[in-house]
Formats: C-alpha cells, sequence, structure tokens
C-alpha cells in the first residue's frame, strides 16, 4: 500500500443546491497547486463533481475524502442516501431516477455514474438500500 | 444507403473563433465585464443537461445553456470550458455572474434561441463534440 502523501476531508450538505460543486473547486485548486497535468486534474475533478452533485440530490448528507500518493489520487464518497437497488442498471447512461425538479437544476440525466466511471482508472461502487452508498475512484498521475 | 457524414468528418475541420467574433455573430451582451475576449473556442457543447458538459466538452470549448443557476457557472469551471452563452433571452442572478467572474469565465447572454446559437456557429466552421 502506497503511503498518503495527503489527505483532505470533506463534509457534503445534502439538498443544497447552492453550496453542491464547492469542495469539487477546493480539489480543483489543490491539485493545480500540486502541479497535477490539467488533464488529470479535469478527470479528477468530474469524479468529484458529480458524486458531490449526486449527494446533494439524494443524500441528508455526505463525505468526500481526497487522498494523494506519489502514483494516484484516490476519492471516496460516503452518504447516508436511499442506496442504489440496481448498481448495473444505474451505471448505464441515461438511467435515472431524479424527479424533474432535479433536471430543471441540469441534472439527473443518467450521465453521473457512467461520467464517474468513465473518468476513473477503477472504479467501485458499494450500496445498502436505505443506508446509502460509497464510491471509490482511483486516478493514476505521473507528478 | 451510406449516411452522407460521420462523426469523426464532422469535428475534424479545426476551425476557430474569437469570442468578440462570437459576440457580434450572436449579437451577445457581456455580463461579465473585463473578460478578455480574445480567447479562441473550435469546439460548443450545447445543452441544459450539465453532466453532458462533464462527458463530452473538451478543455477549452464554448458551452451554450439555457441553465442560469449557479451549477452552470460550476460546471464551466469544473470541465474548463472557454466561456458561457446564455441562450433564449435567460440573464442570470447577479450572484451568477459574480461567480463566475471570481473563476474568470467569460459570460454572454443573447435573445436567440439554442438551435439558432448553433446553426450560425455551426455554419462559420465550429462543431461539437461526441
Amino acid at each position: 500500500m502506497a503511503d498518503i502523501l495527503m489527505r483532505h476531508d470533506f463534509d457534503v450538505q445534502g439538498r443544497n443546491f447552492d453550496k453542491a460543486g464547492e469542495v469539487s473547486s477546493e480539489i480543483k485548486v489543490i491539485l493545480k497547486g500540486l502541479g497535477i497535468d490539467s488533464k488529470i486534474i479535469r478527470r479528477v475533478v468530474v469524479v468529484s463533481f458529480e458524486a458531490e452533485m449526486n449527494v446533494t440530490m439524494y443524500a441528508d448528507k455526505g463525505t468526500i475524502v481526497f487522498e494523494l500518493t506519489d502514483r494516484n489520487i484516490l476519492l471516496t464518497i460516503s452518504d447516508e442516501g436511499p442506496g442504489i437497488p440496481d448498481i448495473e442498471q444505474a451505471l448505464q447512461e441515461g438511467y435515472s431516477t431524479a424527479p424533474d425538479e432535479m433536471r430543471e437544476l441540469g441534472f439527473g440525466f443518467g450521465m453521473g455514474l457512467p461520467n464517474m466511471k468513465k473518468n476513473s482508472d477503477e472504479f467501485e461502487i458499494d450500496s445498502v438500500v436505505a443506508r446509502g452508498t460509497t464510491v471509490h475512484a482511483r486516478i493514476g498521475h505521473n507528478a | 444507403m451510406q449516411p452522407q457524414w460521420r462523426a469523426s468528418d464532422i469535428n475534424s475541420k479545426g476551425v476557430s473563433m474569437r469570442l468578440d467574433e462570437i459576440m457580434e455573430l450572436l449579437d451577445c451582451e457581456l455580463l461579465t465585464t473585463d473578460s478578455d475576449l480574445s480567447i479562441e473556442v473550435t469546439e460548443v457543447v450545447a445543452t441544459d443537461g450539465m453532466s453532458e458538459v462533464l462527458a463530452f466538452a473538451l478543455a477549452g470549448e464554448l458551452m451554450v445553456t439555457g441553465l442560469t443557476n449557479i451549477q452552470s457557472i460550476r460546471t464551466a469551471d469544473i470541465a474548463d470550458v472557454n466561456a458561457v452563452v446564455y441562450c433564449r433571452g435567460k440573464r442570470p442572478a447577479a450572484n451568477v455572474i459574480e461567480f463566475a467572474k471570481l473563476k474568470q469565465i467569460p459570460v454572454f447572454a443573447t435573445d436567440l434561441v439554442m438551435f439558432d446559437i448553433c446553426g450560425l456557429l455551426y455554419q462559420k466552421g465550429l462543431k461539437g463534440v461526441s
């Protein structure tokens, strides 16, 4: 197991759409400061932002843990939300359970989880219905 | 019957436009004063779905949307798009414009609808991304 060189823990408030995305903006600033390649930064923050929006839309609260090792950026997003009954279905582009009010905010078109998976080198979802969901994403970097 | 075009052909022209040229073409109002209008864009993403921007946008694109909430600018920032055009006469709230200034993302508004904006930009050689 590689040493963790940096770790940041963030809280995400569910249902607070004004603040949704702030954590990911902060992660972007941290990565820029570290001089990480802009394409890698983009992949990390897309994963983080989609996850943050999911927590905001579906859960009462959640956390995002950002960890940096010499070769990888690790994101762990956990929420106390409704859980995902069928993960395979949820990973299909276009599948969504979001109500119209979320679509009016520009999200909930069934692209979130597929986007997160696409931008990760490793991606894993653990979910328990009525308990919550945890997503692990690893994105490699060469900095 | 073979299709007359393929997505790969459409995306391969390499034409670029400056923001001041786009502003004139689309009869835009610049909402973020002091923005650098010499920035160039080559591709366009046009949608109200922010995840589509995140899925398809390339860094340096122009984003056209009817969604004027704070998430439109957050998405533009996360996706590294070069500028945002709000269509069909929509204007974001003052805090959204301030946030765009903070993130140094030029923001425009036009009365044109999305379809016409896309048609005009396409005519000039700009392309979408898929």
